[in-house]
């Protein structure tokens, strides 16, 4: 098989088994499958950043700003379809992340960390403070409806946003991987490994910073945009550090080579905290550490970094 | 022979050393220039203000006329001048055949395209390449586990991947074995075309005198003298203060 076709064949395939699989899960699985699905796209924009050499603490103004950009068309502007509510959510976080990108691209290491966690920081406390937003308590939404489906009941409903949520990972995660192949995808970590020699190719590295982020900045959208309308609900909550503490957590776990990494990793994030908060209720956030710890010290490129020495020795071990 | 490049009045200072005192060079088309020079006599300091890393205090630098002074070294790249570096800077965690895609991909204006992949034209432009720089072994390896003198080479090659009008080579053979220097420079030259402007920093006077058609030797931040290799090895003074050779 042409290895042009094979990834899109893979990716259907894909699509095709998580679309099975939740018929077959239980619906508390299924929802926490929605949930870590939301998480990972917000996490697959972390690493488009991470390729380019930097690291963002704020990626959780753009799942805010998303979540709200959805929220909002669908309790202002009355729209209720999820995949118009998930596009606003991805525009609005797209359109702030193309205003602030030029701004942080000529910051690096612990400066552009802190600047967008500064950032996010600021929107989260001004939310807060912004009663015609629901202040601090936030907006509740209602169901969506699926291209003109209305769930008639929340088994369907879930059910449908999994479909919807399975569509989104698989799409975005053949765009992230054919871009990861691609030319522009070597640019991201020629830059990460040395901008003085991409400036003497002829390049800009300010224009590479700068579209990365803003990329990153309309995934982070489209997941809190999924998020949103897989919960009902909108707060603050969405741009406060610890929301940006988990992408981080999923970004550095899945390392910056996989795509299918970066879900993966959402999905253990997610089962971890379901499960720790569950028997472990005054400590998960220790367990959560000491994965954490496991990870960084036996996983140093992630998840995505063992996938990869898997398939180099695999190549190795071909005959000639 | 057209003149392809000129520093007129070039000074700068850092602090009270002066790297760069009234220096004034006409390069035409073609020519093989190598830059002499004891540690800290300006030969670097000449090549990054030509390729814009540093402005000069005052004076012009023009290429084909226009002048390139204030401009910055993505743009002076692109309007045709390139070069390597005495470290070689490469992209240490792709392999020789991703660097030079990447180089490609900037200099045919791909690398901004979010979906253009190396497609069969591109890789045989990375072969072709590869091969005039004797570098087919290492296509697929990392670079950041291939020894100084092949980075060396790979440093080059991505410089020329622009097809410059002239090519700054910082100390190419620097970091090389001497029984290996020649080779080198053997390939280096081969690989060119033929048309292209070559100004290259060098410490070893035997490969001055035979790769260099004019030699320009520096000393203090000037230029003491500027003639054919011969002469220029042969100048009392480049003998007093460089070479070290004075009677």
């Amino acid at each position: 098989m042409s290895s042009r076709y094979a990834i899109p064949l893979l990716a259907a395939l894909t699509l095709v088994i998580l679309v099975v699989l939740g018929k077959l899960l239980p619906a508390w699985c299924v929802f926490l499958l929605v949930t870590a699905f939301a998480k990972g796209l917000a996490a697959l924009g972390l690493v488009l950043i991470i390729r380019s050499g930097l690291l963002s603490f704020g990626q959780g103004l753009f799942y805010c700003a998303g979540g709200y950009g959805a929220g909002l068309f669908m309790l202002w502007g009355g729209v209720h379809d999820a995949a118009l509510l998930v596009l606003a959510g991805g525009l609005v976080a797209l359109v702030l992340g193309a205003v602030i990108a030029p701004l942080l691209a000529g910051y690096r290491s612990i400066f552009f960390a802190t600047l967008t966690l500064a950032l996010s920081m600021l929107a989260h406390g001004a939310l807060t403070k912004a009663d015609f937003l629901g202040g601090s308590d936030g907006l509740n939404l209602r169901p969506p409806s699926f291209i003109g489906f209305q769930p008639a009941n929340s088994t369907e409903s879930v059910y449908a946003l999994y479909v919807f949520a399975c569509i989104l990972v698989v799409v975005f995660s053949l765009a992230c991987r054919v871009h990861f192949n691609s030319v522009r995808g070597l640019l991201s970590l020629a830059v990460r490994d040395n901008e003085i020699r991409v400036e003497y190719l002829g390049s800009s590295v300010r224009r590479v910073i700068s579209e990365n982020f803003t990329a990153a900045a309309f995934l982070g959208g489209i997941g809190g945009a999924l998020n949103a309308i897989a919960v009902a609900h909108i707060d603050p909550e969405l741009a406060f550090w610890t929301t940006s503490g988990e992408f981080v957590f999923v970004a550095i776990l899945s390392g910056y080579l996989s795509v299918a990494a970066v879900f993966a990793s959402s999905i253990a994030l997610e089962f971890i905290r379901s499960f720790s908060s569950q028997y472990f209720p005054n400590a998960w956030q220790m367990s959560l550490g000491i994965f954490m710890l496991a990870s960084i010290l036996f996983l140093p490129n992630g998840i995505g970094g063992l996938l990869q020495r898997r398939k180099k020795r695999m190549k190795g071990n071909k005959p000639a | 022979m057209s003149v392809v490049l000129e520093a007129r009045n070039l000074n700068k200072s850092f602090g009270s050393v002066v790297a760069a005192n009234d220096i004034n060079v006409t390069v035409n088309r073609a020519e093989r220039l190598g830059l002499i020079g004891t540690n800290g006599a300006g030969k670097t300091t000449f090549v990054n203000i030509v390729t814009g890393y540093i402005k000069p205090d005052s004076g012009a630098i023009t290429l084909e006329g226009r002048d390139i002074t204030a401009c910055e070294p993505r743009v002076i790249t692109k309007e045709g001048v390139c070069r390597s570096f005495q470290v070689p800077q490469l992209f240490l965690t792709l392999t020789t055949a991703q660097n030079l895609a990447v180089a490609i991909g900037i200099a045919q204006g791909q690398a901004f395209s979010p979906y253009a992949t190396i497609d069969d034209a591109m890789a045989e432009a990375i072969d072709a390449l590869l091969e005039r720089f004797r570098l087919g072994d290492y296509r697929d390896q990392t670079v950041s586990e291939l020894p100084g003198g092949v980075r060396k080479l790979i440093d080059i090659a991505v410089a020329v991947t622009r097809k410059p009008k002239v090519l700054l080579l910082d100390e190419p053979t620097s970091g090389v074995a001497a029984e290996q220097k020649f080779a080198l420079m053997d390939i280096i030259m081969s690989a060119l075309d033929s048309d292209v402007t070559v100004l290259f920093v060098e410490h070893d006077m035997d490969i001055v005198s035979r790769y260099a058609q004019r030699v320009l030797a520096f000393y203090d931040g000037r230029i003491i003298a500027d003639d054919l290799p011969q002469a220029v090895l042969e100048n009392q003074t480049v003998k007093m203060h460089i070479t070290g050779t004075a009677g």
